[in-house]
């Protein structure tokens, strides 16, 4: 009977294991900038292309930088509420246009709500090398002193939006 | 509107589910000779329902209705007709409404083909299947309908994954599925058999044929799966021990003993617990299979859709099902016995020896699939494991399997004597050792590992010949093709799957041993040399297909400065997602691929391009094919026709399987015709 038994208890340790790896997100690689110094860029803005953006102009408040693209699905999902964070003016969204093509960003940012204080492009991705940007949308809470204190992979949610991120920004400007 | 009516088909078939699920199950218990007779009924009712459902999500799909929701994710008006029905399956929701659909299909097919088998036994297994299916229904009603409206309706779909948009993925998904959701049919049988604690040999004779089919249908999915990576990611690899792929090995690896294992308890009555165990086990890891693929517990390049939320639904069902067949199985299995008994030395210690091999294998690759998970949960860091450890330990568990593949066709049932089996095989031996050692020469370059490759390819083979020289010897009178037109075709499809193994090790040896790759920058007019061939690139220029532009490349192939033909690989870009694909162009060739993949665009119209010469790569996917025709044919010995017609035989056939198919011949013939 007791050998019997051994599958049934495999299979029990094994649902163990799954359970707890149901509530882990495989996706939250730590990044290994959060508690470093923002990487440095220079880049043009999207919508007036003579302006120049420079991440150290930001030194001294509390911003968001939210990487961003026409093309990427998601981004639509957590549009809406970057939209509602900007009019609420807790916070500066920043935007990352990540390998786009300005004229088809342009039209996307009319359609849907313009929530970026201002969008720098970065069509060849080499920003988001410096970054670490390994799929889009991802967002950074970066603090007073440019220091990255937080990292969100894939669409701002309502959920991580009130537990994570609006918390943190509080506690930031505090 | 058809939404909504494939939305009250799928309930109307959930509660016909129910039904099937309960009232068969009791009946025979409790003997109800019409509650026993509602099983078959209920099967075709709820077939129906959930073809209508089906129906209607892929007419969905074709009238571009973008007010549904999975329309609206995964189309769009400009995709082709073909992935537009293809879509209906590509995204989560309705991958799952294919699953139970097939498991309908299934269950039709068992209630059709099941007219001489016991109407208890029947309603049991179908019943089994019907709580299968309910809890797929559910899963798909609670968490995942793929008929949710979206409200206001969206003007344009997002598309379906350019990965996807490829004549391979459209079969790839439905093989697969049949193939896993076959498994539910050897399940429901093991089920049944440990419920009514009646399991002798003629159980095994019914659930053999089911049991291969499903494996032939899995074979080939995968084997599609493994083609498709090859010729559409782009990379030129053709297996990447990736956890979806892992998740559909691992039922093909327990299948595979499944097979080998119900043999011996067709012929021995001998393996019987162990039997069951793998069909239980080779259905679980189905729906572990599919647990992993859609609840993001891992990651993977395949995660089309994942949410936790089903992922706890899909692991409460696991529990359900895995935990209830494994509790009867500890509870009922002592009771079934263990069967005949054999030597240390015989056929059946070998096959049980293979079996274990096989085990070991699924498990290492099972852990080697969830080890990051493991290590996750246990808080010890994020880790990846990649294919040097799939490499490192599969490799050395299979050498000995394929050792004793080459063994057990020529060893006797029961007792078996090792020093004449030496004797019978000295010459196979030897010949794959020597061909083993001098074939790389001919290669061009000898390498150990190529031929220790080979020693196993040709070793299988060998034995193969000594096998059927030794059988028609032992024949009796008659030339050369009445010996051969003799043996059962249950013979000659062993062989051929087992000789499918040898065209497969040749083709991963000689592919692994000789390719060569290069990564070039190609100016216009610039040419690169490999393997006897000579690459001219002659530009790219922008072409534009139904949904997507493409720059495509015009690659001269020349050999001994002959031009042979074009070569014409692409960079797409799809319009919707804005997703970049790499199209590769691959001149396909008997004893070589040429394959040619587009890289980056460099300054004056030059581009990174990347050319691979992959000596046998295509026989990789020809043993595959090999060995599903294998078990093809073994479904259509005559034995299985025959007993159509005749129920007497079966008890007879369990006394010695030869003697029957010998001494039937006539009977056979009728069975053929009729």
């Amino acid at each position: 009977m007791m050998r019997f038994l051994l599958p049934l208890a495999a299979f029990i340790v094994l649902v163990g294991f799954l359970a707890v790896g149901l509530n882990l997100k495989p996706r939250e690689v730590p990044s290994p900038l959060i508690g470093k110094p923002a990487p440095v860029f220079q880049s043009q803005s999207l919508h007036e292309p003579e302006r120049i953006l420079a991440s150290k102009d930001n030194l001294g408040k509390v911003w968001l930088l939210n990487v961003w693209a026409s093309w990427c699905v998601s981004c639509r999902e957590e549009h809406p509420l970057l939209v509602e964070l900007a009019k609420s003016g807790i916070v500066p969204i920043y935007g990352l246009n990540y390998k786009d093509k300005r004229d088809l960003a342009l039209q996307w940012l009319s359609q849907y709500g313009d929530p970026y204080t201002i969008s720098v492009v970065d069509p060849e991705g080499r920003i988001g090398i410096d970054y670490g940007v390994y799929g889009v949308p991802e967002t950074y809470v970066i603090d007073k002193n440019g220091v990255i204190r937080h990292k969100q992979i894939g669409p701002v949610t309502i959920e991580s939006l009130e537990k994570k991120i609006l918390p943190l920004i509080k506690e930031l400007q505090g | 509107m058809i939404p909504e009516l494939g939305n009250f088909a799928l309930i109307l078939a959930l509660l016909l589910a129910i039904t099937q699920g309960t009232l068969p199950i009791i009946g025979a218990a409790r003997g109800i000779p019409s509650w026993i007779a509602l099983a078959r009924p209920v099967v075709q009712g709820q077939f129906v329902f959930l073809a209508i459902a089906f129906g209607c999500l892929a007419y969905s799909f074709v009238s571009n209705d973008f007010s549904v929701l999975n329309v609206a994710r995964n189309s769009n008006s400009e995709l082709p007709i073909q992935y537009r029905i293809a879509a209906s399956w590509g995204s989560h929701e309705g991958s799952l409404l294919l699953w139970v659909f097939m498991l309908a299909a299934w269950s039709v097919a068992v209630s059709v083909f099941s007219r001489h088998l016991p109407d208890e036994m029947v309603a049991r297994v179908l019943g089994v299947m019907g709580l299968v299916s309910v809890g797929f229904i559910l899963f798909l009603l609670v968490t995942s309908n793929p008929f949710d409206r979206l409200f206001p309706a969206a003007l344009e779909g997002s598309d379906l994954n350019p990965l996807l948009q490829d004549p391979g993925m459209v079969i790839h998904p439905p093989m697969l599925y049949m193939g896993y959701v076959g498994f539910s049919v050897a399940f429901a049988f093991a089920i049944a058999a440990l419920i009514s604690g009646q399991m002798d040999a003629a159980w095994a004779r019914w659930s053999r044929p089911w049991t291969t089919v499903a494996w032939v249908f899995l074979t080939i999915g995968i084997m599609l799966g493994s083609w498709w990576a090859y010729y559409e990611l782009g990379w030129g690899g053709w297996w990447f021990w990736d956890p979806v792929e892992n998740a559909s090995f691992l039922p093909w690896l327990v299948g595979t003993a499944l097979v080998h294992s119900l043999a011996v308890t067709e012929k021995r009555g001998s393996f019987k617990s162990w039997t069951v165990l793998l069909a239980i086990c080779a259905f679980s890891l189905s729906l572990l299979g599919t647990f992993l693929v859609r609840s993001g517990v891992l990651t993977s390049v395949h995660a089309f859709a994942t949410d936790p939320t089903r992922g706890v639904f899909i692991l409460a069902f696991l529990v359900i099902v895995i935990g209830s067949s494994l509790l009867l199985f500890a509870w009922r299995a002592p009771k079934v016995g263990l069967g005949g008994k054999f030597d240390l030395v015989s056929r059946e210690s070998m096959l049980l020896a293979n079996n274990l091999l096989l085990m070991v294998a699924a498990g290492s690759v099972l852990l080697g699939t969830l080890y990051p998970l493991i290590m996750d949960s246990l808080d010890l860091g994020k880790i990846s494991v990649g294919p040097p450890y799939f490499e490192a330990v599969f490799v050395p568990l299979m050498t000995p399997a394929i050792f004793l593949m080459g063994l057990g066709p020529l060893a006797r049932w029961k007792q078996a004597s090792l020093p004449e089996l030496m004797l019978r095989l000295r010459w196979a031996f030897g010949v794959s050792v020597i061909t083993a050692l001098l074939m790389p020469f001919v290669m061009g370059e000898w390498k150990p590992l190529v031929s220790f490759g080979l020693l196993l390819a040709f070793w299988i083979i060998a034995t193969i010949f000594v096998s059927i020289q030794q059988r028609l010897r032992n024949s009796g009178q008659g030339g050369l093709f009445a010996k051969l037109a003799k043996q059962s075709r249950s013979y000659y499809s062993m062989h051929l799957a087992h000789l499918g193994i040898a065209i497969f090790i040749i083709g991963v040896t000689l592919v692994n041993g000789y390719e060569t790759e290069k990564d070039v920058r190609m100016e216009i007019g610039s040419t690169v040399t490999m393997g006897g061939y000579t690459f001219r690139f002659n530009g790219a220029s922008p072409v534009s297909g139904p949904n997507y532009k493409a720059m495509r490349g015009d690659i001269d192939v020349l050999r001994n400065g002959e031009k042979i033909r074009v070569m014409q690989p692409e960079k797409r870009t799809y319009n919707a997602s804005g997703m970049a694909m790499t199209e590769p162009a691959i001149d396909t060739g008997f004893l070589r691929d040429l394959y040619v993949a587009m890289g980056e665009p460099l300054e004056n119209g030059a581009w990174v391009v990347r050319v691979y010469h992959k000596p046998f790569v295509d026989w990789i996917w020809f043993g595959c094919l090999l060995m599903a025709f294998g078990g093809m044919l073994a479904v259509t010995d005559r034995r299985y026709r025959l007993k159509m017609h005749s129920k007497h035989v079966e008890t007879a056939a369990v006394e010695d399987g030869k003697r029957v198919t010998n001494n039937n011949t006539g009977l056979a013939t009728g069975g053929r015709k009729a």
